[in-house]
Order: structure tokens, then C-alpha cells, then sequence
């Protein structure tokens, strides 16, 4: 017989609100070893500069409690949520909200989220969290949690190409987007492409593609040789860190597709910082049995 | 690499004019935090004829709004917003006598023009090293718009906070060098 799992509001708010602090004041292993990397290949001093600042900071980070930015970002969730899950005491959106507003309050975190876009009044806790909930199959409930700064985020574009212009068509949206916006999203920046889907798939497809682990090859052959060479492409640019110069434009190029419309071939590419604060938390809760019966 | 110039503020015009375009400086002493809706405001406040929170002349404006301070600390990280949000306002206010911006990003053509009429200059800290430029801030306090949470006035006493010149008053602009850079692939 099936079974569900029950997974406690409670217990999704806390984790949140511990890989919350987390991301905000350590560098994750891969970014770290990538700003390394780009130290070592930087021959330009003031780049070199910017480069051992930004190592510096981490360790500073952990030492003084003080987060790694001000941004502390928006707070965006990918959920993967088991087909046999089950939240008890408030929805996913209730418990991934109040694990931001402890986060906020305890770490302390800046809140970065006004209530109304044009009033602009700040909320205070940095509520609400953008959540993206995927159902998959299984009993567990995988949190992946991005804390998006405003700055890589603004100089993010959408575009909508046709389909003629291709493969080279996407590359060139990339690189005219860091050419734009690239010295003030906090360069040398991770690169979130998504191609396909539609006009609000691609710019999602490209947020998720930051969830992948720097150190890993895009499984897919042919879009592990697409980021190489938008990689090449944008580091051929010489902004550099900081904008300052240099080689390290980028420190990576993700990419993400899915299907899409026969007239379409849609492009998002999402910047983000240096800092590319992310983490993941998996839940499982405790087993009860599906449909037993009345008691 | 050359070593960083020392600066202490108010700046002179003297010593503004000195800066160029890719030094490294280590300011110190007092300074001011404003970002976007504390511009508009102090905007709104000149164009009323009304005084600005604190006097302009010689002073410097830091783009940037703190994460709360820890306990036992003056301020939580502190490191730069992105400048180019701040153009609208940034001339008007070199104008005021404002000598100094600090901020991550290139700047607009109008705010280039403002430095070399009002000799004026531009700095760039680190992006992202909140963490390493809260250990240069030693005193915080919020003097205006205290509604405004993060985006608040606050005077803040520096020590050698490190900065780039990016754009000094001669107009030499350090992203546009950078840009010259690209190489053809």
C-alpha cells in the first residue's frame, strides 16, 4: 500500500531559516574554487584586486557574523515536492515565508522587498518569497533556495528572437546583455540562460539553471558546448571583475531549455553576482499510510 | 601597483582634482549613506529651496543601505549599490558641492559631465565585499528619513575604506577604458 509523508510547516520554516543564514554569510565551495580559479588566470593588479577583496570578504563573513552583502536578496524557492507529500499546518508558500521572516529577524538579514512596487513601503520581514513548485515523483520535499540580490537581477533581459536567428542568435542576446549590464550586476558574474518554453518559462528555465553545482558539466553534450562558447564570447568582452578590466567577466554559463512554440524561440538570461548564494535542504517528515481505512 | 592615496574628508577641490582615473584611495572620516528614494527625496528638498540633512559642501555620498547591525557592532554589511540609479539625481548635487559618490557601476554621460564642471569625482568600492567594508565603518547613526529603514540617511565615520577612482574630474572613465578592451573573437 502507498504511503504519504507527513512533513510538519514547522519544520520546513526552520530549515529554510537555517540555509537562509547560511547562504547570506559563506560562499559555497564552487564559487569559491571558481574565484580562485579566476585569480589565478587574472594578470590584470586591479582585477587581482577585486578578486582577492571578494575571498577575503567570505572569510570575513564568517568570522564577524556579518553577512557576505547587504543585498540579502529576495528569497526564491524551487520546490520539488513528492507526489506523497503532505504539509500539515500551512501551505508550502505559509512555511517558506515564516522561515524567511525568522531568518530576517534572528541572522539579522536585510529586508529588500517593498509591498507595493510603486508606493514603495518595506515590508520589514522580506516577505513574500517567490516560491516555484514542481511536482515530481517520491515522498521528499527538496528545498533549493536562491537569495537573489536586486542589482545582477535588474540587468536581467528577455528576449523573444525568431526562430531563424538560432543558435548565434541566443549567444548574441547573452553577450549584449552583459555588454549592457555586466559592470554593475557584480561581475565576474554566473549566467543563467533559458531558452524555450514561453515568455514566462525561459526567464524561469534561466533561474533555475543557476540551481546546478559549478562543478558539474551540463549533462546535455550539446548545451555543455553551448555554455563554453557563450563563456569564451562574454569573457571576450574585458570587463572583467568589478567592471574594473580583466578576464573574468564570468565565472560560469548555465543553460536550461524546454520545448516551445513553433513561431517562437524565446531567450532569458539572468545575471548573478559573484556571491551565487544558494543551497539546498531535503525533507522527509514521517511516513502514514495512504487511505487506511477509517479507524 | 601604486600605492593607495590617503584622503580625508571634506575633500578639497585640490585634492579631487589630483585623483585619477584607476587610482586606489583610502578615505576617511565622515561620510554619508543614501540610495534611491533618500535621492528623491533630498531632490524633492532643493527644489523647495529647503536645506539638505546634512551640509553638501565637500562632502561624500555612499550608495548603499546596510543589512541591520549585529549586536556589538555599529553596522551589518555595507557595500555598494549599483550607481546608475542615482544619475537622475547625482549631478544636482555636485552642484550642491557634494565632492564625492561612492557606488559600484558605470555612470552616465550627465554625471561624467557634472565631475569635470563641478570638479567633482566618482569612486567605485567592491560590490559584493559588504562584509570586508563594514569593518571600515566605525560609527553609524541615521539623520534622515528614518521611515525609510535600510534606504535611510545615516552619517557614517569612516577608516581607509578602500575605493577606485572610476570616473575623475579630467572625465576619464575607467569602464569605458575597460570596454576598449573588448577583443575580437
Amino acid at each position: 500500500m502507498e504511503s504519504v509523508s507527513v512533513i510538519a510547516a514547522g519544520d520546513i520554516s526552520q530549515s529554510v531559516a537555517r540555509l537562509y543564514r547560511r547562504i547570506s554569510t559563506q560562499l559555497r565551495p564552487d564559487v569559491r574554487e571558481a574565484l580562485e580559479r579566476a585569480l589565478g588566470a587574472e594578470r590584470s593588479e586591479m582585477a587581482r584586486d577585486a578578486l582577492q577583496s571578494l575571498i577575503e570578504n567570505d572569510r570575513i563573513s564568517r568570522t564577524d557574523g556579518v553577512p557576505l552583502c547587504q543585498d540579502t536578496g529576495l528569497a526564491v524557492v524551487f520546490a520539488r515536492m513528492g507526489r506523497r507529500v503532505m504539509i500539515e499546518g500551512g501551505t508550502l508558500q505559509e512555511a517558506v515565508d515564516e522561515g524567511v521572516r525568522r531568518a530576517v529577524g534572528e541572522q539579522p538579514l536585510r529586508s529588500s522587498t517593498v509591498a507595493d512596487p510603486l508606493r514603495r513601503d518595506n515590508v520589514g520581514d522580506n516577505t513574500p518569497a517567490i516560491v516555484h513548485l514542481e511536482q515530481v515523483e517520491g515522498a521528499e520535499l527538496e528545498l533549493h533556495l536562491l537569495a537573489k540580490g536586486g542589482g545582477a537581477e535588474n540587468m536581467s533581459r528577455i528576449y523573444m528572437l525568431n526562430p531563424s536567428e538560432g543558435r548565434e542568435g541566443v549567444i548574441e542576446a547573452v553577450v549584449n546583455t552583459v555588454r549592457q549590464g555586466g559592470a554593475s550586476a557584480c561581475p565576474p558574474l554566473v549566467i543563467g540562460v533559458g531558452i524555450g518554453g514561453d515568455f514566462e518559462r525561459a526567464p524561469a528555465l534561466a533561474k533555475r539553471a543557476f540551481l546546478r553545482d559549478l562543478r558539474l558539466r551540463n549533462p546535455d553534450r550539446d548545451l555543455a558546448e553551448l555554455e563554453a562558447q557563450i563563456l569564451s564570447r562574454v569573457n571576450a568582452l574585458g570587463i572583467g571583475p568589478q567592471g574594473f578590466g580583466g578576464a573574468a567577466t564570468a565565472l560560469a554559463a548555465l543553460v536550461e531549455r524546454a520545448p516551445c512554440h513553433i513561431a517562437s524561440l524565446p531567450v532569458a538570461v539572468n545575471l548573478d553576482c559573484h556571491s551565487h548564494r544558494h543551497g539546498v535542504v531535503t525533507l522527509t517528515g514521517r511516513s502514514r499510510p495512504l487511505g487506511g481505512g477509517d479507524e | 601597483m601604486k600605492k593607495p592615496r590617503v584622503l580625508t574628508t571634506p575633500l578639497t577641490d585640490e585634492a579631487v582634482a589630483s585623483l585619477r582615473c584607476g587610482d586606489r584611495v583610502r578615505l576617511s572620516g565622515v561620510i554619508y549613506s543614501a540610495r534611491d528614494t533618500a535621492h528623491k527625496r533630498m531632490i524633492e528638498s532643493l527644489e523647495r529651496g529647503e536645506e539638505l540633512p546634512f551640509d553638501p559642501r565637500g562632502q561624500v555620498i555612499y550608495y548603499m543601505g546596510p543589512s541591520p547591525a549585529p549586536e556589538g557592532r555599529p553596522i551589518g554589511a555595507a557595500g555598494p549599490t549599483t550607481s546608475g540609479r542615482m544619475d537622475a539625481y547625482a549631478p544636482r548635487l555636485y552642484e550642491a558641492g557634494i565632492k564625492a559618490t561612492i557606488g559600484k557601476g558605470p555612470r552616465s554621460e550627465a554625471v561624467r559631465s557634472a565631475l569635470r564642471r563641478h570638479t567633482g569625482v566618482y569612486l567605485a568600492a567592491i560590490g559584493g565585499a559588504g562584509a570586508l567594508l563594514s569593518r571600515c565603518i566605525k560609527e553609524a547613526e541615521v539623520i534622515a528619513y528614518p521611515d525609510l529603514g535600510p534606504e535611510a540617511v545615516r552619517r557614517l565615520v569612516v577608516e581607509r575604506f578602500p575605493a577606485v577612482v572610476a570616473c575623475d574630474a579630467a572625465g576619464r572613465d575607467i569602464y569605458e577604458i575597460a570596454a576598449r578592451g573588448e577583443r575580437s573573437s
